[in-house]
């Protein structure tokens, strides 16, 4: 293995070895690259830290117990289980932590009109929660698909003040909503600032969306040496655009004994059309700013993409996986739709715990290695978000049996 | 030998006369409208053919063009189709072409392999609206231009000393996004445009092409004096998307476009 210094990527034009970049239209460089100035400035901003660090801790509900998951380990009779439990958080998932960092971003540079996309509706609502709290214009792009999908985060959008933009070319999901609103963004670039919600898109969002979520892996590693006295052993979670992995996988790259494993969304199978799984029949390409893994066909359009949780149902990965990935240091895997709400299930009723369906990507892989691991081994599972939002579907798969 | 680009700058720099650039997606309707198209634009006076080589995802243009770039990709057209149009065009004529398109479809076609192709069939310049300088500069690969002339954009929100830059990493022509926003028709130009211009020419003495927005013959009439050439796109996309796949596209399209180009010509470039 290639010695890791998670330190030193991105680069600073935004590269992650050859992935990752800049590769937007003339119109929103300069936009990108003051973000880019301002985001360096905050960061060296005392000030900065300590708002944010009061935000996250008292609006928030930082930090998230690590949770000791007694049922699920009994049930599976292997490795000892734990769950990072940022479901905890305020408004359901990991997404508050970006969206609070970037609403202070856009304070800083004095725009007063706020954009996100999103996918399953968890950072649309972190969003437009930061947005009313602080009093800025919310405006939400969804895919028509995901809008029915996750109607319950729309209603609670449109409770926190956000105007909800449903999309409905192409197919009608998370990808289309970004282009949606990075047309917005092309359009009203000088008062608004754009809410990307995960580790992906054009540079410096992979770099500030991974740092805003690295507080995940640092509290877990924290919290694990406290209750085991040790590292852990291996560490799961789930990958749409990466940002809830990368954030809890950061504090973790350069201990090499920690094993990392992402969990993409494998849909119905790996065949075309059928899931998002970019290292399984994955490309090199370009979409939407960023050079990584993508799902295209040999024209170099983007392939329909599949999965049963909205949020990582997306063509392409976060340009610091496929850097990660090509070094070994995290390894690729994948979770059926079946897998995943079979785990959805076994986790309701062993631990009490109703996962987001995203997040239960993660849970199938644990249910699938832990059987064979001693019962000495730590096993960490970020468990991203909470599933109140994915109930509704989830009964039509599950409950509809006789 | 000059680019057929240069030379036509040069022309339209001696006559004393705003070229003229309509933009196409290729294969929208279909690849055979797409070839009598370029050749109608040609006989009405039209001074450089912009083709579109669809992407699926064409986040800089709005919903004219996305959808023209749907249609085009539903009939099956790709990077090796487009090529196949630019040849049959050449056969009868010299319009110079530039093609505008994302970096995904050319990417996966093999960069290289595109450019060479590409000269080969006979394009003239490329402008890849998703590859700044900044990339070209990081990525080798994107380096070398093979002779096809890599035309850049220039956008209201870039800074002067950015202009400098992409000026100096461009040839054939500047390429002036005339409004901050997406491709697309709109009912007045910003009033930015002749500042924006004059600010270009402090770093470049590029011929400068105006665009984005530009849809009626008054906008033509407006911008024309200003700029070295004038570019309307969706207006006539849109155009040819209420006409369809019809055995008279091409007279359509040239009857509205006619007015659009006499616009051009009849008012004096400043």
């Amino acid at each position: 293995m290639i010695s890791i210094d998670p330190e030193s990527v991105p680069d600073s034009t935004g590269h992650f070895g050859s992935y990752g970049g800049m590769f937007v239209p003339e119109t929103l460089m300069t936009a990108l690259q003051d973000l880019d100035r301002e985001y360096r400035a905050a960061t060296a901003d005392p000030e900065f830290q300590h708002e944010l660090d009061g935000l996250l801790k008292n609006f928030c509900g930082r930090p998230t117990p690590l949770y000791f998951a007694e049922g699920l380990t009994h049930l599976l009779g292997g490795a000892k289980i734990y769950l990072k439990r940022e479901d905890l958080l305020h408004t359901g998932a990991h997404k508050i932590n970006n969206a609070m960092g970037q609403i202070l971003l856009a304070r800083r540079m004095g725009k007063t009109r706020i954009i996100a996309e999103t996918g399953a509706g968890q950072h649309g609502v972190a969003t437009a929660t930061a947005a009313a709290r602080f009093g800025l214009e919310c405006v939400i792009y969804m895919g028509a698909v995901d809008m029915e999908r996750q109607a319950l985060n729309v209603a609670r959008m449109k409770f926190l003040g956000a105007k909800v933009v449903s999309v409905t070319a192409g197919q009608a999901t998370l990808k289309e909503a970004i282009n949606e609103a990075m047309r917005d963004w092309v359009t009203n670039v000088r008062n608004t600032h754009y809410i990307l919600g995960s580790a992906l898109g054009s540079h410096p969002y992979p770099m500030i969306v991974r740092d805003f979520h690295k507080v995940i892996g640092e509290e877990t590693k924290r919290q694990i040496l406290q209750i085991e006295g040790r590292l852990p052993d291996h560490l799961v979670a789930c990958v749409g655009g990466g940002s809830n992995a990368i954030g809890f996988f950061h504090a973790f790259l350069g201990d090499p004994s920690v094993r990392l494993t992402g969990v993409e969304a494998g849909g119905r199978g790996i065949t075309r059309g059928q899931h998002a799984a970019r290292f399984q029949g994955g490309k090199l390409g370009v979409l939407q700013g960023t050079k990584t893994w993508v799902l295209a066909d040999e024209n170099g359009q983007i392939e329909l993409t599949h999965s049963v949780s909205a949020g990582l149902d997306y063509a392409a990965i976060g340009p610091e996986h496929s850097y990660y990935r090509d070094r070994e240091r995290i390894a690729y895997d994948f979770a059926t739709d079946d897998e995943a709400l079979a785990a959805f299930q076994t986790l309701a009723k062993n631990e009490g715990i109703i996962p987001a369906l995203e997040s239960a990507h993660a849970i199938a892989h644990v249910i699938k290695i832990a059987p064979s691991l001693s019962r000495e081994t730590l096993l960490i599972a970020n468990l991203s978000g909470r599933g109140d939002k994915d109930v509704q579907q989830a009964a039509e798969f599950l409950l509809q049996a006789p | 030998m000059l680019n057929r680009i240069d030379s036509k700058f040069q022309e339209l720099r001696a006559a004393g006369r705003t070229g003229f650039i309509v933009y196409i997606t290729s294969g929208d309707p279909t690849p055979d409208q797409t070839v009598r198209l370029a050749l109608a634009m040609e006989s009405v006076g039209v001074d450089i053919l912009e083709l579109g080589i669809p992407f699926s995802d064409p986040l800089a243009d709005g919903a004219t063009i996305q959808a023209a770039a749907g249609r085009a990709i539903t009939g099956g057209t790709n990077v090796a189709a487009v090529l196949e149009m630019i040849r049959q065009i050449r056969s009868a004529s010299q319009i110079p072409i530039v093609l505008f398109t994302y970096l995904n479809p050319i990417y996966i076609y093999g960069y290289e392999r595109f450019l060479r192709d590409a000269v080969a069939a006979g394009a003239d310049g490329l402008l890849v609206l998703d590859l700044p300088p900044e990339e070209i500069v990081k990525n080798s690969e994107f380096v070398d231009s093979k002779g096809l002339l890599p035309i850049r954009l220039i956008a209201p929100t870039t800074p002067p000393d950015r202009m400098e830059q992409i000026a100096r990493s461009a040839e054939g022509f500047i390429y002036y996004v005339s409004r901050e926003g997406v491709t697309g028709e709109q009912t007045s130009l910003s009033q930015s445009i002749s500042s924006q211009v004059a600010e270009i020419r402090k770093h470049t003495t590029l011929p400068i092409a105006v665009g984005f927005g530009i849809s009626t013959p008054d906008h033509v009439r407006e911008v024309a004096p200003q700029a070295d050439a004038v570019v309307v796109g969706s207006a006539i996309v849109r155009k040819i998307a209420e006409a369809g796949d019809t055995p008279d596209l091409a007279a359509r399209i040239s009857t509205f476009v006619r007015p659009l180009v006499d616009a051009g010509k009849n008012s004096a470039n400043g």
